[in-house]
């Protein structure tokens, strides 16, 4: 190469690699949000559904110009369900992206190690995932919000439910970590509280679906009804062998939460007639014009309806631009305090708050119970709405019961 | 409280057989492939893992499980046949960690790839109509599909048994994983049965994964977590030896089922305990021959 080419090819390199930076000088600066979350493992098909959430209310907000004049910027990372990777990736977005908050985190587990992460660099935390502790001390802070319901909230609903609805000898089946446990802490507290019985509690390794060994136990126990605390893709699987060892003839089956998208994987013969709770699901379209609004726009861009967890990601996102738009600032301090002084919020099914002590969000739920084959409406309307639960800061543990004195 | 009846332990040693069964179709692959070619295949998950996205595939194309069953193994023994051909056979002579090494990548690859061409999100599978329903064994109820499962893991292991012993192949295999040289010496060619081998090793595996996808899902990760129970199967058994195989992958099953029972969550750790103890006693294994792994 002549020393002339080198020289224009080199300009002509230097010239193109320095042109984002001028045209991003031109304009202002996005504002960042770090979004880890499980797209690969057990919960890939909620987390795919969180996403578009978060996606949505991305593009929404920056359709109407952004917030104080800047684009909202979210990215997102897999954490592969690992506490050490959902850290790691939350780091990098941190450091090296330079992301002003960070909203996210699907399981329990992987949550807590995010959080460690965003309270060491003092970034406002809005965590997407059900849990009990990272709402109570030691584990919260002040930057750390709590979008989604909690074990504690969905276990003590579905207990009242179930032993007024369902039966009073239950057995649960749970997968053996934080969300798994803590479910089946407050479950069997519950069922006691309210004179039942637990027959027993069957632990097992989360994201290994082989529950045969498991099934004979439960069967000689006899009981009323079973609590199936099997999240995620081990959800169809467990169902399945349930059936085929003729458990769902013996006994009716409950479960913390229904996620549409497996039972639409399962099918309704699969799912049929099984109680779950939901702070969401599409089917409430029919009587909430926010919630009609929210499935619309959803549909239109994703072609298919929500489930459940895409309205956190969704939440997630707006909570964050209300903050800082609040506020004035991207300051995390800043933006936590506007949020804790304007506790408000609706922004697809109606009301909920922030509780000033612990950040947490209170919200609507509903139990739904999924429909018999020949009653699903359509390619998605597999839930009947069958009972709601109004939010009431009761049903969660007290603010001194979480430490927070 | 734990009632312990006679009916419920056998319900629980009958579910155990079928838990063992797909260890043994697993580990006995596994401990062929060790021991005529020394090959420890990390790998061998993950082929368990595309029997069952194949058999996904097979069955939408076909709308068969029958021929699903058939084609499934045969076309993931294809690919078993490739890499042997293409990969493994290159590393022939060289120390036992390379192809290790390259089978472990290899699983990495095969995981990643199944996520690219069939999404990240796990499948269902259902099985045939004809096989949905429980029976009445006495003592409980149990799903035909799982009497079925234990049928044709026997079937497998008879037919692999009259291949080895009543067939000329099968002497030449049994030979040479007694001594390679000696057999070479007398002008046998055993690349072309150490390519069989290790097809055939891979479509058991990947037989063990269409029979498990109706009962347990198909999903990426799926073959990671069987690959650690397989190699202490192995472990337990002797490196190599197939009788080993089946004992060990029989016993697994039923230690796994009956822990299952009486404690949940020791079920995890008590595979390793149990091996821990049986290398205490027995280090090259329960049949296995002191000094093939060296």
């Amino acid at each position: 190469m002549h020393r002339r080419q080198f020289l224009t090819t080199t300009t002509a390199g230097v010239t193109l690699l320095a042109f984002p930076a001028v045209l991003r000088a031109q304009t202002k600066e996005p504002i960042r949000i770090g979004f880890p979350l499980p797209l690969t493992g057990t919960f890939a098909a909620i987390a795919a559904d969180l996403q578009k959430g978060a996606q949505l209310a991305m593009e929404e907000i920056n359709a109407k110009g952004g917030v104080m004049g800047r684009k909202l910027e979210v990215l997102f990372r897999d954490d592969e369900l690992k506490p050490a990777v959902g850290a790691q990736r939350t780091k990098e977005l941190i450091e090296n992206q330079k992301v002003d908050f960070v909203v996210g985190g699907l399981a329990a587990h992987v949550q807590m190690a995010i959080n460690e992460q965003t309270k060491a660099a003092k970034k406002l935390y809005i965590s997407v995932s059900q849990s009990d502790e990272i709402s109570a001390k030691p584990d919260t802070s002040p930057l750390t919000f709590h979008e989604a319901l909690n074990p504690t909230i969905t276990s003590r609903t579905m207990a009242t439910y179930g032993m007024q609805n369902i039966g009073k000898k239950w057995w649960v089946v749970y997968a053996d970590y934080a969300w798994g446990k803590q479910n089946n802490v407050v479950f069997n507290a519950a069922i006691a509280k309210l004179g039942g019985t637990v027959l027993g509690s069957t632990p097992y390794p989360l994201g290994k679906p082989e529950f045969s060994a498991h099934l004979p136990k439960i069967q000689a126990a006899k009981p009323d009804a079973i609590y199936a605390v099997t999240p995620g893709a081990d959800n169809v699987p467990f169902l399945k062998q349930a059936i085929s060892f003729g458990l769902k003839k013996e006994a009716r089956i409950a479960q913390p939460l229904h996620f549409l998208y497996y039972t639409k994987e399962g099918g309704a013969e699969v799912f049929q007639d099984i109680y779950g709770a939901t702070h969401f699901c599409h089917e409430l379209a029919e009587t909430l014009p926010q919630a009609k609004r929210y499935v619309e726009a959803f549909t239109k861009r994703f072609t298919q309806p929500p489930d459940s967890y895409s309205g956190y990601g969704y939440n997630g996102i707006h909570e964050v631009a209300r903050g800082v738009e609040l506020a004035k600032s991207t300051d995390s301090d800043a933006v936590a305090n506007a949020l804790r002084k304007n506790r408000e919020y609706d922004h697809y099914k109606g009301k909920q708050w922030w509780r000033a002590c612990d950040n947490k969000s209170f919200q609507d739920l509903w139990i739904i119970k999924v429909r018999s084959p020949q009653q699903v409406k359509g390619e998605w309307g597999f839930f009947d709405v069958i009972g709601k639960v109004a939010a009431n800061e009761e049903l969660d543990r007290t603010c001194a019961e979480k430490g927070h004195a | 409280m734990l009632d312990v009846s006679l009916s419920a332990l056998t319900a629980q040693v009958f579910t155990g057989i079928v838990l063992g069964g797909i260890l043994v179709l697993m580990a006995i692959g596994l401990s062929l492939i060790f021991g005529l070619m020394t090959v420890v295949n990390f790998a061998h998950g993950a082929f368990y893992m595309l029997g069952a996205y194949v058999a996904f595939s097979l069955l939408g194309l076909t709308k068969s499980f029958w021929a699903t069953l058939v084609l499934a193994p045969l076309v993931v023994g294809t690919l078993g046949f490739l890499v042997e051909r293409l990969l493994i056979r290159r590393l022939y002579g060289r120390s036992p960690d390379d192809p290790l090494l390259l089978t472990f990548g290899l699983s990495l690859a095969m995981v990643e790839g199944v996520k690219l061409l069939w999404g990240k999100i796990g499948l269902t599978v259902d099985p045939p109509t004809q096989l949905a329903a429980a029976v009445d064994l006495g003592f409980m109820r149990f799903p035909v599909y799982r009497l079925f499962v234990i049928a044709v893991t026997a079937a497998a292991l008879l037919a692999l048994w009259l291949f080895l012993e009543k067939t000329n192949v099968g002497l030449i295999i049994r030979a040479g994983s007694r001594d390679a040289l000696m057999v070479r010496a007398l002008g046998v060619d055993l690349n072309r049965i150490w390519l069989l081998v290790f097809g055939i090793g891979i479509g058991m595996a990947g037989l063990a994964g269409v029979l498990a996808g109706p009962m347990r899902g198909v999903y990426a990760e799926m073959g990671v977590e069987i690959i650690i129970e397989c190699f202490v199967v192995v472990v337990v058994g002797g490196m190599g030896s197939l009788p080993g195989a089946i004992v060990a992958g029989l016993l697994m099953g039923e230690i796994v089922s009956l822990t299952t029972f009486f404690a949940p969550r020791l079920a995890e750790i008590v595979v390793f305990v149990v091996m821990a103890a049986v290398l205490l006693v027995r280090p090259s294994g329960l049949f296995g021959e002191a000094g093939l792994a060296e």
